[in-house]
């Protein structure tokens, strides 16, 4: 089976950041392969190894992002888009899932992965529309999965446990952080991956115009929170617990 | 003057979730007309809370394949229902469900999403949260309508009005292309004791605890206390310490205590995002830079797995 992973290049979550004109300063940013997005390429990785296949990557982002999608082709995926272009900055979820599904199409796939969310935004809503888009059922926040043909046998996430849903392909699937362990690229791995085939893509490219990715939405005011009083901040020195018990009789909950 | 729609969620029983109540209580202060959708079995029974709490009108229907089947179903109806009455603004709850839902609407009608949701200032403009909650970002909503917020659990209080609403039956006109992936099972792994988003007390653990057996320390805090609830991060939940059902945070469940003990959490944002609206917090970490003190009503930098089982004592003791 061909399996699309979507990858996205995010600043390094261990950092501290800030916003300029309503943008993250993404120049200055360390920047990684989202960690969410490894739990998908070690999917599909999986799905191949064990059916055949091949594993391509997509991403949209600066044309520094092609270091996220080289690090997937270390992992073992086998070639690599980049859509990047000027147009793009400041793309919003709908604007970012029509420019995926358009590089998506131009390669047979029998399923895209992607990650529940992207650990910068969060919004969470990318895999649905990709879905949309392409025309194909979604099995969404799977953390475990069986393929039975060319049905997927998944659990879905819930709030109070998990469903078991199954979904026929081709499909987009999203797995969450529990799915499996992803593997580090090796040495070899990482050679490998430098002459692996990529395409970095302009909107034109893709038949698409700066119309088809403009943002729907923007930045119109930040401030900072409303800060919470300055708490008390201890070193335990044998009597933290006590402390804490006084703390819960103050708040009346013992 | 605005039509604001808020899509009501039925949980696995048929049960409105409170939520929705939370977001008519917003919808309705920010003016125009309120309506809210309600799909799947317990619908028509959903009318009733729902106007209560400002709906003029539910559009409903019974029909079992909106459960049934993953985000297409709602999606497809709603597309409809959207066409024929326009509505300006459509509020979902921030769950799994609805991110399904909402971003398949949204493709369809072209319009814009603005996720996690802790605020609306006026009917075109949406506020979030980032940096773990340290700044506050206003979104303007543009694009054709209805414009799509997904709104965080417990945002907002829900306060009924006191009204009534007309319940409109919507027929479950669903292509078979739309019923495609099928829930055959419901797997519930409710923890004893009082429901995470109910219990005053919340004793919640993340890696600091170093090993999964320790969480057992955390039931005995709670059980000491008394209708206090266990919790834990994304982290550990993924690791595979504890059910997905005890995960608190931006995937997870919202919470609000009186007391929130975060012991051995960091404070990344992703978990911040789920329990910043406590009324009092405390932390206990080795790591005195933890992000999670600069929340912390009473911080105590020290080894988790030492002061948890003293406060269990401490805790017994002072009950007598």
């Amino acid at each position: 089976m061909n399996v699309t992973v979507c990858v996205k290049q995010i600043p390094d979550p261990n950092q501290n950041y800030e916003l300029v004109d309503g943008r993250l300063k993404r120049d200055v940013a360390q920047s990684v392969l989202d960690p969410g997005d490894e739990f998908g390429v070690e999917t599909a990785l999986k799905l191949t190894e064990a059916s055949g296949g091949e594993v391509t990557v997509v991403s949209m982002g600066p044309a520094k992002a092609m270091e996220a999608v080289r690090r997937a082709l270390s992992m073992g995926a086998a070639k690599g888009i980049l859509v990047t272009d000027d147009a793009l900055a400041g793309a919003d979820a709908l604007a970012t899932a029509t420019v995926l599904a358009a590089a998506i199409k131009r390669n047979p796939f029998d399923l895209v992965i992607c990650g529940v969310e992207s650990t910068d935004g969060y919004t969470g809503v990318v895999p649905s529309m990709l879905a949309e888009l392409l025309g194909v059922p979604q099995a969404t926040f799977v953390k475990h999965l069986e393929l039975d043909g060319d049905t997927l046998k998944i659990q879905r996430q819930t709030t109070r446990g998990y469903d078991v849903v199954t979904c026929p392909l081709p499909a987009v699937m999203t797995v969450t952080a529990g799915v499996n362990e992803p593997r580090y690229p090796t040495f070899k791995g990482i050679m490998q991956a430098k002459s692996k085939p990529v395409e970095e893509l302009s909107l034109g490219d893709l038949g698409l115009s700066g119309d088809d990715a403009k943002a729907t939405q923007s930045v119109a005011g930040v401030n900072p929170a409303p800060a919470r009083g300055a708490g008390e901040i201890v070193a335990d020195d044998g009597s933290g617990a006590a402390k804490i018990a006084d703390f819960l009789k103050e708040a009346k909950v013992i | 003057m605005a039509k604001i729609w808020v899509y009501a969620e039925l949980d696995s029983h048929g049960n409105l979730e409170k939520t929705s109540l939370e977001i008519l209580t917003k919808a309705r202060s920010l003016g125009g007309t309120v309506e809210a959708v309600a799909l799947g079995p317990g619908a028509n029974a959903a009318a009733g809370p729902l106007g209560e709490h400002g709906a003029t009108t539910v559009y409903a229907c019974e029909d079992a394949v909106f459960t049934d089947f993953i985000g297409q179903p709602a999606a497809h109806v709603l597309h409809n229902l959207v066409q024929e009455h326009k509505p300006n603004l459509l509020l979902f709850p921030f769950t799994y469900d609805a991110r399904d839902i909402a971003g398949r609407l949204a493709a369809k009608t072209g319009s814009t999403v603005m996720g996690s949701v802790t605020d609306l200032p006026n009917d075109t403009t949406a506020q979030t949260q980032i940096f773990g909650g340290s700044t506050v970002v206003d979104v303007s909503l543009d694009g054709p309508d209805p414009k799509i917020a997904l709104i965080r659990p417990k945002a907002f209080d829900a306060e009924p009005s006191g009204g009534s609403a007309t319940t409109v039956t919507v027929a479950a006109d669903v292509p078979d292309d739309a019923k495609m992936a099928k829930r055959v099972e419901r797997i519930e792994e409710e923890q004893s004791g009082p429901k995470l988003e109910e219990a005053p007390v919340i004793v919640s653990g993340g890696r600091g605890l170093q090993d999964p057996s320790n969480f057992k320390l955390l039931e005995e805090l709670a059980g000491a206390i008394g209708n206090a609830a266990v919790g834990a991060t994304r982290a550990v939940v993924d690791a595979g310490w504890v059910p997905y059902a005890m995960q608190i945070g931006q995937t997870g469940k919202t919470v609000k205590p009186k007391v929130y003990l975060a012991i051995g959490i960091s404070g990344a944002t992703q978990h911040i995002v789920g329990m910043k609206s406590s009324d009092r917090i405390i932390a206990i970490n080795k790591d005195p830079e933890a992000p999670i003190f600069q929340l912390a009503d009473l911080g105590i930098v020290g080894d988790a797995l030492k002061v948890v089982p003293a406060l269990t004592q401490e805790v017994k003791s002072r009950k007598g």
